[in-house]
Parts: structure tokens; C-alpha cells; sequence
């Protein structure tokens, strides 16, 4: 979808929208920065207001677990950066990817996924989601043809990431966009890694897209949370797969979601079911702090990607490094797609294999100093995990490798530090590593 | 929405703020129909609404009477919002710029999803104010910063302090 014909595509630029989408001045007391309205419910003016907003007949606030005005400015905000016709925000990513499903899903339900995956997602899908018979099928996504391959009748939707986590991977989105779009399912797009500011998942074709804002988002590793931006093009009429919002919903008297609200039916669903229901709502104070974290969002990522830039190849050129797997790399398999879905960067977090495998790997995240060894993506500060005994360690040794988390790989998120200070402590990491590895050999 | 019409925001605020009484042609008396949603917020928000449905007529729906045609609707009708497939639209317009006079009528608003470029095109050549394929709710709400309550894009961008609304 080109900007002029999104009816979402705003004439203000992405910086503009990423300080001041969803927050204008609050009109009771004039507060220029969003209040954090922290509190449960709202007064209603009379019995009838009461019963309009319990029947979604008028807009407004009626318990903070279905929506909130800090919760609310969060999720204009993140719609707009992405040109979507509204978001969802909620507990975590997880929590995202749980009500993305859950608006359509039904038991004996299937969807395609990349196996390209955090690991957490692969374990979501794979085993949680059976639970609620939903069944995830997981394929490479390298091949395009590999999902049109795996489509059943009871897919429903295709699920991958951008730019994918572990690292440097990039999904080729316009074609299985169209897969999808000949299949009649919906392309669901986890945007985590890329941000909105590398990556629209809407201009190439999908229905919704995912954020943990706990990430890059937040940026500063404060606050957990998670957001479903809807992209308000997504025709769910136009076969009987999304029952869940064209056919009439008992939760709601029977109220058929898509036929009353058009374009805003899966926003006002996952809030008004999704959110209502399920109960991982997205706290306050993380809004606001993921407010404050997006007003510097292009400023943050365009350093992380130099400095990834830079990393990844001082990295790729170190005798103890085996490869690095980093899409800003012209030797990267990724580098073409890369350059044609991410606008301005590559990411910040990619994943390099250490000559000396699994104890290897273990011990360079052990040796460093500078560099913060723990479970995460997209702080300010730089990250480093060895997934195969951390994030991915609950998968099958298959299953790690095609997600990209052999023994061998070493993860990093490059922060904001000073360059040097960051592949200092990386060159001694390694070395010590390696110094370690062979005195245990001996 | 991605069908080139471009209503600017100045322009659908003029509409919204200049009319008073509006006939909802394709009210339905049922409470989970998405006009009767309309018709509730749009009397919240102070307009006076008057229904038009042959099948309802006679029948009170949120207050109003229901009649079977716009000729029959009492009063003046500044707008006329229109909840019936774009088909119908055409007889639609053309009932109303037969009433323009007689009733006031200066605008034809039609729905979300409805639009007929001939009906609009015989409006605006004699002189009404046409409006398709957007709904007046979802417009209100998101020029009033309401939508924006529930998670949408209004794509507004203002430092400018609204005055607070008491309903």
C-alpha cells in the first residue's frame, strides 16, 4: 500500500508523530506531558451514559482493564507511527500475540509461523497454544513457497517478524504478503526487532502488527509491555474464516463487531473482549514510560544501528568469530531484503557464532564486563546471551538451529555506549574465553 | 476508506457544527444495529435525530418517532444520514434535493461503506453538501479527540489546549 492510499497516512513526519501522536495537552489542566492516570474506574454522569458505555455506544473510559487515558495516548501513538487505524496495548508481547489470536481463532484453528522466532514465541505457539487447540505450523520462511506449501483449510493466519530475533534475518514480507492475501488469511507482522522507525509492515501488506514495547520502544529496559497495531485494512468479511468478528458475539448480546464498527471492529474487539476477558492489561505507568521512551525513538535507533554496523564488523573481522550473521553485512544473505524493508539501519541485534562452540559461546557471555549478560533486547545499554542455554533452551537442538540459536551463537544487542568501550570489551571477552577454553582442554 | 475521497478535517467540522436536526434514513429499532449506535451518540452529543424506516414507522426508537419518509419527517432536516445500500442511495438524494427547500435540507451524508458518485454528483448540482463512505459518529468522535480513547488515530496533531467538554 503506497502513503496516499492509506487513509491512516498522516502528512506529518515520523518524528513529529513519534512526540506528539496521541498526546495533545490534557484539556482539563492544560498538562503539556501526559498525565499517568493512575486509577481503576470512571464516573459515569447518569444510568444512561452508564448503559451507552457498557453497550459501546459512545466512546469513553468505564474500568481501567479494558482501556485507559495513558494506556490510550500509548496506543494512538504507536497506530500512527505505523499509519494503522488503531493499537491495542496490553501486559507484555506475549499478551500481543495472545490477543492478535484470540480475536479469530477457534478450537481446531490453524496458523503458519516462521520458525525464525524468539524462542519464547516458538514455546507460545508451539505448546501453549495447544492447549486452546490451536495449532501452529512451522516453516522456513526463506522459501516463500514453503507457506503456501503448508496453507490448509484451517489456516487462518501467517505469523512472522520483520527483522527476525535472534538476529539478522530478514522476512521477505511483500511475498508472503500475497500468499496470504491468495489465501484469504491475515499476515500478522512482529515489528519488534525493526521498530517502526526501520519498518511499516502495513505498506507491504499486512493486517496487524505486533510490538513488545518492552524493547526499543521503552528503550531503556524499564517497563513491560506489549501492543497489536491494526492496520484497519484487512477485509475480515470477505470469506467465513473471521467469524470472531462478522458473526455475532455472544459475549456482547450478539453484537456482530465488523458490521458496527467497520474499520475500528478489531481494535474496539481487543478491548472490549480481548482485553476485558483475558486481563493483560498494559499498567499506567508503563505507558507513560514507553511515552517518554518513543519521544526519542529515531535518535536511539539510528545509533544503535551505527554502532551495530560498526560492532558486527569489527566482530566479522576477529580471529576467535566464526561468522556473524548481521543484515547490514553486504556478505549477509539478508543484505538485499534488508535494504528493501528497513529504511534507514539494519537493527542493533544480531547473533555471531564463536569458534569453540557451546562452552565457547558460555564463556564470552560470562567474560564480559561492560556488556550486561541477561534476557533482553534493546536497552540503551549492550546485551549479550548465549540462547541455546538461555532463551531457546526449551527447544528441541533442531528446533534451535532453525530459529538460529545453535550451540555456537552468541546474541548481542549493541547500546548506546561509546563504541570503542563496547568492542573492547567484547575483543577481551573473547580472548579470555578462549584462553579459558583451552586451559579446561589441557 | 482508501478511495480518494479527501474531506478535510476544517470541512467535516463545519458540517458537524452547523447542523442541528438530522433524519437517519435506515434507523433500525434494534440496539445491536450499527445505526442504532450511530443515533444514540449522535443525541448524546446533542442533535436532535429523527428516524426514517417504512418498516419501524409508527414505532418510538430512543424517544423519536419513527416515520415511514423523509416528506413525512416534521420540521426542519438539515442533514440527512444515510443507512441504506448505495443502490438505494440514489433514490435517496433524489427524494432530498426534492425537499431542500421544504425541509432545510443542506446536507446528505452517506455511511460508512456507502457511496454512489452519480446520487452525489445530482446532490451537489443542486446545491446540497455531499458526504460519502464516512460515518458522522466516527468523525465527531475523532475531530472531539474521543476516538482517540479507544486506541485509534485520529490523525490530529495539536499543541493547542481544547476546552474541556462536559458531555
Amino acid at each position: 500500500m503506497t502513503k496516499t492510499d492509506n487513509p491512516n497516512w498522516s502528512p506529518f513526519g515520523f518524528e513529529t508523530r513519534m512526540i506528539h501522536a496521541g498526546t495533545p495537552p490534557e484539556p482539563v489542566t492544560g498538562a503539556r506531558q501526559t498525565p499517568i492516570f493512575q486509577n481503576i474506574s470512571y464516573v459515569f454522569y447518569d444510568a444512561d451514559h452508564a448503559a451507552s458505555l457498557y453497550n459501546l455506544q459512545t466512546f469513553g473510559f468505564l474500568y481501567s482493564r479494558l482501556s485507559n487515558p495513558t494506556v490510550a495516548a500509548l496506543e494512538e501513538r504507536i497506530a500512527s507511527l505505523e499509519a494503522g487505524r488503531g493499537a491495542t496495548c496490553c501486559a507484555s508481547g506475549h499478551a500481543a500475540q495472545m490477543l492478535a489470536f484470540f480475536a479469530f481463532m477457534e478450537p481446531g484453528d490453524a496458523f503458519i509461523s516462521s520458525t525464525r522466532l524468539y524462542g519464547g514465541s516458538i514455546t507460545q505457539f508451539g505448546k501453549t497454544f495447544k492447549k486452546f487447540d490451536w495449532h501452529c505450523h512451522f516453516v522456513d520462511f526463506d522459501e516463500p513457497e514453503n507457506v503456501r506449501k503448508a496453507l490448509t483449510p484451517k489456516c487462518k493466519a501467517i505469523f512472522c517478524e520483520s527483522l527476525a530475533n535472534p538476529g539478522g534475518v530478514v522476512t521477505d514480507l511483500e511475498a508472503i504478503a500475497g500468499i496470504a492475501e491468495e489465501a484469504g488469511v491475515l499476515l500478522i507482522v512482529d515489528n519488534t526487532m525493526a521498530t517502526p522507525y526501520l519498518c511499516r509492515p502495513f505498506e507491504w501488506g499486512a493486517g496487524l502488527s505486533i510490538h513488545s514495547t518492552t524493547k526499543f520502544l521503552s528503550g531503556n529496559g524499564t517497563s513491560l509491555g506489549g501492543c497489536v497495531v491494526d492496520s484497519g485494512t484487512f477485509d475480515w468479511a470477505k470469506n467465513d474464516k473471521f467469524g470472531g468478528l462478522t458473526k455475532p458475539e455472544p459475549a456482547y448480546h450478539g453484537l456482530t463487531f465488523y458490521e458496527t464498527f467497520g474499520d475500528l471492529a478489531f481494535t474496539t474487539h481487543a478491548h472490549a473482549v480481548g482485553l476485558r476477558d483475558l486481563g493483560a492489561t498494559m499498567a499506567p505507568m508503563n505507558a507513560f514510560q514507553t511515552l517518554l521512551g518513543i519521544e526519542t525513538l529515531s535518535l536511539r535507533i539510528e545509533r544503535h544501528c551505527q554502532n551495530a554496523q560498526k560492532v558486527a564488523e569489527f566482530l566479522d573481522a576477529h580471529d576467535l568469530v566464526d561468522w556473524v550473521s548481521y543484515a547490514g553485512l553486504k556478505s549477509s544473505p539478508y543484505h538485499a531484503l534488508a535494504k528493501k524493508y528497513l529504511s534507514g539501519g539494519f537493527g542493533s541485534v544480531f547473533t555471531f557464532g564463536v569458534k569453540g562452540g557451546y562452552q565457547m559461546g558460555m564463556k564470552v557471555v560470562e567474560n564480559c564486563e561492560l556488556c550486561s549478560h541477561l534476557a533482553n533486547v534493546g536497552d540503551t545499554r549492550t546485551l549479550i546471551l548465549h540462547p541455546a542455554s538461555t532463551t531457546h533452551r526449551q527447544l528441541t537442538d533442531e528446533q534451535a538451529l532453525a530459529a538460529g540459536a545453535g550451540p555456537d551463537v552468541v546474541r548481542v544487542s549493541v547500546g548506546l555506549e561509546t563504541l570503542d568501550d563496547i568492542t573492547a570489551d567484547l575483543d577481551q571477552a573473547l580472548k579470555t574465553a578462549a584462553e579459558q577454553t583451552k586451559k579446561a582442554a589441557e | 476508506m482508501s478511495d480518494g475521497l479527501n474531506y478535510s478535517d476544517g470541512h467535516l467540522r463545519g458540517i458537524l457544527h452547523a447542523v442541528r436536526s438530522i433524519a437517519m434514513v435506515g434507523a433500525s429499532p434494534y440496539w445491536n444495529r450499527p445505526s442504532y449506535f450511530a443515533m444514540k451518540y449522535l443525541q448524546i452529543k446533542g442533535y436532535r435525530v429523527i428516524p426514517i424506516n417504512p418498516r419501524a414507522a409508527g414505532e418510538e426508537i430512543l424517544g423519536e418517532t419513527c416515520y415511514a419518509a423523509l416528506a413525512e419527517a416534521p420540521g426542519n432536516i438539515d442533514m440527512v444520514d444515510l443507512f441504506r445500500d448505495s443502490e438505494a442511495a440514489g433514490a435517496v438524494m433524489d427524494e432530498a434535493i426534492a425537499l431542500k427547500d421544504a425541509k432545510g435540507i443542506r446536507v446528505v451524508w452517506m455511511q460508512l461503506g456507502i457511496r454512489n458518485d452519480e446520487a452525489a454528483a445530482r446532490g451537489e448540482a443542486a446545491g446540497l453538501t455531499v458526504v460519502m463512505d464516512r460515518c458522522p459518529k466516527i468523525e465527531y468522535g475523532r475531530l472531539h479527540a474521543e476516538l482517540s480513547w479507544g486506541g485509534f488515530n485520529s490523525r490530529i496533531i495539536s499543541s493547542k489546549r481544547r476546552r474541556a467538554q462536559i458531555l
